[in-house]
């Protein structure tokens, strides 16, 4: 098991034939997604080649869904139709299949288009939206896995770490930390830096939590909103697993936007210091330094017996 | 991305909120003229300027700092006052509590007619990250500093979440009206202001708007005296017309240099320059800098994709900053190949000439290839395994600087 997407998952690439979507989608096959095709308005019927074979692409979310039986799409559309693509996906996967996973990689959507979305989703309880403005999931196999998204496939190895984290490289060099110390990852989930997105802190703590592959996790935040405080103060009462965690930004300024949309203080909100402080009052434990993140990671397991 | 407030009111004005007669002035002259055409004995004469506090703030001549006037926004009882004022605010520098103490230089001035106030009250939209929609908040504390009422009086600041599937409904309208205190005329005309407002802020693309004080004429009209609009930069590619309002002498000209280049960065006042791939990276790579005792010039991130002309156009912003001592490199290859930004970084400090220590990190694709690049390169680079290394060997690089 892991969370949310299997290895074999199948998945979709919304905006294939696009130079990202065929980029990555082409990546993905690589690692050993189990891609089933794509979907960009008005090229249904033709077909692209990933690793020199050829994938079909329909004309709507439905016609893909109804002809793959997909688990889970990608989106790589650009930022003024990308909200319109994630609830075309919801919209598809709620009507057919009850449920799928909506992976939406573009950086740069309207807030409001998202407020929208979200709003939009969350009506359709079996439809999961992950991101947007993120790396993507990515679960290891044991040979190849399910990398849905951006992320580079060769750095991860199958393993007993959930990884969740608000920053694309940032998580990156998480997993890193865990390969250090010969940890593999159970599911790495890249929830985002826009201030409204889909999945969140909470909801990824309680899938790995109920995870019987996932035995500790590592939570990695930014400055910007309370989340962070939110997710720690759920997990102190309901997550018996170890989290090791880092916040960005303990140097940034107040006021001015650090890349990710939502990664600002305003009004005194939103520090580094405050939501370390918010993991430390729940038991995380806290790298104050991503490079040492392995080494805390280490002992929390050996504090739990897990080494 | 923020606006003036006269632009804020005209916009206000297209929506249907009401405002008071108000003109835009760059200089004393104009100032002079719009009191005529304004035909009110009272006129405020107000600083234009993208940070809040100007009426508590000073003016400043902008050689000598010498204190020039107290108060950024002045009531003119006359057309000689409105002279005086608009002459010590137009090319001084305001500081206020939101400036710093540099402050801002004034070039715009917004010269409005007076109003009859009875009541003064608080009310901003903006959008609620953990609602996941468009809050409204209110509070009869109007002029206040809205965080202090937050904190101290929470209970006289009331909130209001829109659910974007059903809009903004008329008994929240009628909830919110009560709340603040209103009745009969002031009541129905706060509502059509509220419609008004949410209206814009959808159609706008608005991050925030916030009125302070909003008020309440002593003919129980509701009319915004300030306006404070801020839009969502996602947004900007369907609105052509924010290029006409941008004020770019209001944002700092390396930063939006760095964005048509597709660089994300942020002046800071250390000495380390860093240059590093993914916001959070970038902001973890500054705070392991100052965790050994550094303090990073900036923040940058030249994002997932980027080539070896961005590598270049990186360092020419960062070693633009007289302060920088040192710069540090950190990258972890995704998409990003190392190879490619060992060749980018050796082609970029070659043809800028870099006199200050570098240290590189590399991991991720590609990692070994970009090592054996920069090794066999015979510029000065230090090469740093992980970042804890990179940021320890700066900081030692500009030892004493610190």
């Amino acid at each position: 098991m892991a969370i949310w997407i299997e290895e074999d998952a199948k998945v979709l690439v919304q905006g294939i034939t696009g130079k990202q979507g065929m980029f990555h989608a082409d990546k993905m096959v690589e690692y050993g997604t189990n891609i089933v095709g794509g979907c960009t308005p008005g090229k249904g019927g033709m077909t692209v080649d990933l690793q020199s074979n050829p994938y079909p692409v329909w004309n709507s979310m439905f016609e893909a869904i109804e002809a793959t039986d997909a688990d889970a799409t990608v989106i790589y559309v650009p930022p003024p139709f990308a909200a319109e693509a994630i609830m075309e996906a919801a919209d598809a996967f709620d009507q057919i299949k009850g449920e799928g996973v909506v992976v939406c990689i573009t950086e740069g959507i309207p807030t409001l288009d998202m407020v929208k979305a979200v709003a939009f989703v969350d009506n359709r309880p079996g439809v999961r939206l992950i991101g947007p403005n993120c790396p993507g999931i990515i679960t290891p196999g044991n040979n190849g896995g399910a990398k849905i998204g951006i992320m580079p496939g060769h750095i991860h190895a199958k393993g007993r770490i959930g990884i969740v984290s608000k920053s694309g490289t940032l998580t990156y060099e998480a997993v890193a930390q865990t390969m250090s110390i010969d940890e593999g990852q159970s599911t790495c989930v890249g929830i985002g830096g826009d201030p409204v997105n889909g999945t969140g802190f909470i909801e990824c703590l309680a899938a790995f939590e109920a995870d019987s592959q996932t035995e500790a996790i590592v939570m990695i935040g930014e400055i910007g909103g309370n989340a962070e405080q939110e997710a720690a103060a759920w997990a102190k009462e309901n997550v018996t697993k170890p989290i090791v965690g880092f916040v960005a930004g303990a140097t940034a300024p107040p006021g001015k936007r650090m890349g990710h949309a939502g990664a600002i203080i305003s009004g005194g909100k939103g520090t580094a210091e405050e939501k370390f402080e918010a993991f430390e009052a729940a038991g995380i434990a806290c790298a104050r330094d991503p490079s040492e993140l392995g080494a805390v990671l280490l002992e929390s397991l050996k504090a739990a017996g897990l080494r | 991305m923020n606006i003036h407030e006269y632009q804020g009111k005209a916009l206000f004005k297209q929506h249907g909120v009401r405002v008071v007669e108000g003109v835009h002035c760059t200089s004393v002259s104009e100032a002079l003229d719009a009191y005529d055409h304004l035909q009110s004995k009272v006129v405020a004469v107000k600083s234009q300027i993208h940070a809040g506090g100007r009426g508590k703030g000073n003016l400043y001549s902008p050689g000598s700092r010498d204190l020039v006037m107290e108060g950024g926004v002045k009531i003119a009882f006359s057309k000689e006052d409105v002279g005086t004022y608009s002459e010590n605010i137009l090319g001084n520098i305001l500081v206020t509590k939101q400036t710093g103490e540099e402050g801002k230089l004034v070039k715009h001035l917004y010269v409005e007619s007076g109003c009859d106030i009875a009541h003064e009250y608080y009310l901003a939209l903006l959008v609620d990250r953990e609602q996941k929609s468009v809050l409204i908040m209110a509070s009869t504390e109007g002029g206040m500093d809205i965080e202090e009422v937050a904190e101290e009086t929470p209970e006289l600041l009331h909130k209001l979440n829109i659910d974007p599937n059903a809009g903004l409904m008329g008994y929240q309208i009628r909830d919110l009206g009560l709340a603040l205190g209103l009745q009969g005329a002031a009541h129905k005309s706060f509502g059509k202001m509220l419609k008004a407002l949410y209206s814009l802020f959808l159609k706008e693309d608005c991050a925030m708007v916030e009125i302070n004080p909003l008020v309440r004429s002593s003919d129980d009209e509701m009319i915004a005296l300030d306006a404070k609009v801020s839009f969502d930069e996602n947004a900007e590619f369907r609105h052509k017309s924010w290029d006409d309002i941008r004020d770019l002498s209001e944002e700092e000209d390396v930063e939006i240099r760095a964005k048509e280049t597709g660089l994300s960065y942020v002046k800071l006042d250390g000495n380390i320059g860093c240059l590093v791939n993914g916001a959070g990276l970038a902001m973890a790579t500054m705070d392991v800098i100052k965790l050994y005792g550094g303090e990073p010039a900036n923040f940058l991130d030249v994002g997932g994709g980027a080539n070896e002309e961005q590598v270049k156009t990186a360092f020419s912003i960062i070693l633009e900053d007289p302060n920088v001592k040192g710069v540090l490199v950190n990258i972890f290859g995704g998409i990003m190949r190392c190879d490619i930004i060992a060749r980018g970084v050796i082609a970029a400090t070659e043809s800028l000439g870099l006199t200050v220590p570098l240290v590189v990190r590399l991991a991720g694709t590609n990692v070994d290839e970009g090592k054996a690049i920069l090794a066999a390169s015979t510029l000065n680079i230090h090469p740093a395994d992980d970042l804890a290394e990179g940021a320890q060997k700066i900081v030692e690089l500009i030892g004493g600087e610190v």
